[in-house]
């Protein structure tokens, strides 16, 4: 029997992590206490050359491998980039965070490195079974990556509610999947498009399999009424993971949701409109109302992913390739904006201490005032305040939602956000108008100060010029959903 | 109805009834036996849909090597049954509500569209192996998703290590390397002391 080789140029850049990982995985064993350095260097290593081979092998057209499993388009390039520059400034932001607390070794490394590997088979996933798996890739990282630090209780209590309540995800997800494929009788997403066109199987089933579906991707996503792990993980996590678990995933669940309901299910548009419907109204709702009583930022922070996913789903509900590609901007800067802030919050934070308190924040621009400025682009940026990058981004889904026709839902969300405003321009306050309880220097490292001043710096100067990011996501929709 | 749909539903009311009593069971042992009898009847169920790999597969892995593992786990924790179960009883009411209405809108929005699934595929010829075509398709086909599953279940691995193992600090251990390596010097302090007493 003779068996073709799949053509596995597109999915170079997958198989360059994998090794890596792998070598990675090896190499940190003969490494000691000061040689760490070295998995820290290969892991960036590896994410520079995974964008470097993604860059040469990316082409305009739409190419497929695999027998129909992996699909290379300008979306998931496009996607995967962001992701490699999401975790590159994860682990910069992080290292110095994670020395201190000895987290900064090869398990930390290897694990994000294979929730990156889950997350790339995400983005270019094009059959259910691809999706599914990079799911549960990039979940089981997650997952231990919350629980690495052991002696904590509270990071373990986290993990274990993020792990029961993940496994009950996927089984709904599984559900609605199987379903699915029992009426349409195929996996991929491309013939489950084609089966529902013609109407295989009746309508009963189809809706039946989607309720469970979008059911687990709201649990993926953190959006109301699936939400309840969302506080409790970013609470008790090290900051560092909470960074991770807030910041390049939410580009692989963007891609998840595109991918799942736009590419397999664009015949059952009018129904998955209604369902994300209410999911969006209850996240706005719910995350920035609850917000506003939370004095712990991280948590606060947590209520206000909510309600961004939200405004993220706004963008899909509105059905259109327009909505889409403000969806995909939204996504793109949201991830930014949460490098920044959660990056600010281990700026504050030193050995023995978690600045993790609203309080901690107070008398900032006492301080460091350049940090407070960053910190306050950032914020005004998340509340959505003209100059900021976090303006357009809303403004983009609401004219989505608009031109959909939703009127109510674009008013609703307006006061949402106005609502919202109050908790992030609140860290202003304490920042500029209240005197610090806290008076340690901040002493941060070289590379992360350069970092962080771009990222908020980044946050202004696309607020002042979002046409190129816009057009790059208006370009990456429209080559890769025809 | 005839044989083969008369077994499906012997298996699945027991299936059903295992499953509602892996819930239910007072003891957790109780509830890791219920288990393996619903792992052992949706084998049967595999089956009588000529999936007989795969069922032999969830008999041994499953029943064979994972229910053994767990019920030995159960066994060896020492697990305060009534302190796990203290909110049970009081959440029982609500989570029943729940349920039945779950259930009971399943069975309203399966029933009302009709039986919409498509035709049941064609049983194969005797020559037929199920097994080989499962593992060309695996190998073939489906040989990204096999990767990715050994890459899901490497992470299962380096996670488990990653989270268990540890060194304690202050327990008691030989070295063997430094054992060979010793010197008089640590053993053995030589003090110099006068032969007497001076008078």
């Amino acid at each position: 029997m003779i068996i073709a080789m799949p053509d596995l140029t597109p999915a170079l850049p997958e198989i360059f992590v994998l090794i890596m990982a792998c070598s990675i995985l090896v190499v940190d064993l003969f490494l000691t206490g000061k040689n760490r350095f070295i998995s820290y260097a290969l892991t960036q290593l590896t994410l520079l050359g995974a964008a470097w081979i993604t860059v040469t092998t990316s082409t305009a057209d739409v190419t497929s491998t695999f027998g129909g499993l992996f699909v290379d388009d300008a979306l998931s390039d496009v996607l995967k980039l962001m992701t490699y520059i999401a975790v590159s400034v994860m682990l910069i932001y992080s290292r110095n965070y994670t020395h201190v607390r000895n987290l900064f070794n090869g398990d930390f490394f290897v694990l994000v490195l294979f929730a990156l590997l889950g997350m790339m088979v995400m983005i270019s996933a094009s059959h259910f079974l691809s999706l599914y798996l990079g799911l549960e890739l990039l979940s089981l990282s997650l997952y231990s990556l919350v629980a690495l630090q052991r002696d904590s209780a509270q990071a373990t209590e986290a993990a274990m509610k993020y792990f029961v309540l993940g496994a009950l995800a996927s089984g709904l997800l599984l559900y609605g999947m199987s379903m699915i494929y029992g009426a349409t009788g195929s996996l991929e997403l491309a013939k489950v498009a084609e089966a529902v066109q013609q109407g295989a199987g009746g309508r009963t089933l189809l809706v039946f399999g989607l309720v469970f579906v979008v059911a687990g991707l709201a649990f993926k996503l953190g959006a109301v009424p699936f939400h309840m792990w969302v506080p409790d993980v970013y609470h008790g996590a090290p900051t560092a993971v909470t960074l991770f678990v807030g910041s390049a995933p939410k580009i692989a669940a963007f891609a998840f949701v595109l991918r799942l309901l736009v590419q397999g299910l664009p015949s059952l548009v009018h129904d998955w409109q209604g369902m994300l419907m209410i999911l969006a109204v209850l996240s706005m709702a719910i995350g920035n109302l609850t917000a506003i009583a939370q004095t712990n930022i991280k948590r606060m922070l947590a209520y206000s992913t909510i309600s961004h996913m939200g405004f993220l789903l706004l963008g899909f509900l509105s059905g259109s390739l327009n909505g889409y590609s403000s969806s995909m901007f939204y996504v793109l800067t949201y991830v930014l904006m949460t490098l920044g802030t959660f990056g600010m919050v281990m700026l504050l934070s030193r050995k023995g201490f978690e600045a993790e308190n609203l309080d901690d924040f107070k008398g900032l621009n006492q301080r460091n005032p350049w940090y407070a400025f960053l910190m306050l682009l950032l914020m005004f940026s998340m509340a959505g305040v003209p100059p900021t990058v976090g303006f357009y981004a809303k403004l983009s889904v609401l004219q989505a939602a608009l031109q959909a026709g939703f009127v109510w839902l674009v008013v609703f969300a307006v006061l949402m956000s106005v609502i919202g405003a109050f908790y992030y321009l609140r860290i202003v306050k304490l920042m500029y108008f209240d005197a610090p309880t806290d008076r340690e220097a901040i002493t941060p490292q070289p590379d992360m100060t350069t970092l962080l001043s771009l990222n908020g710096l980044a946050v202004l100067a696309l607020g002042i010029l979002p046409q190129p990011l816009m057009a790059l996501c208006a370009y990456s929709i429209q080559h890769s959903l025809l | 109805m005839n044989f083969e749909m008369l077994v499906f539903y012997v298996l699945s009311t027991i299936l059903l009834f295992a499953g509602f009593r892996v819930v239910t069971a007072r003891h957790p042992v109780q509830a890791a036996l219920f288990l393996v009898l619903a792992f052992f009847t949706g084998a049967g169920l595999w089956l009588l849909l000529e999936a007989e790999f795969l069922a032999i597969t969830l008999v041994l892995v499953y029943i064979g090597a994972v229910m053994v593992l767990f019920l030995f786990v159960v066994m060896m924790l020492n697990l305060n049954i009534e302190k796990m179960r203290a909110g049970f009883w009081g959440n029982l009411p609500l989570a029943a509500f729940v349920g039945i209405l779950m259930a009971f809108e399943m069975v309203l929005v399966l029933t009302v569209g009709g039986r919409s699934v498509g035709a049941s595929p064609q049983p194969h010829g005797p020559g037929y192996s199920n097994t080989k075509e499962l593992g060309r398709l695996i190998y073939t086909d489906y040989v990204y998703a096999f990767e990715i599953a050994a890459v899901v279940l490497l992470v299962a691995i380096v996670a488990a290590i990653a989270i268990t193992l540890r060194r304690r600090t202050g327990t008691k251990h030989q070295d063997p390397a430094m054992q060979v390596r010793v010197k008089r010097d640590d053993r053995v302090r030589l003090v110099s002391m006068p032969a007497e007493k001076e008078l």
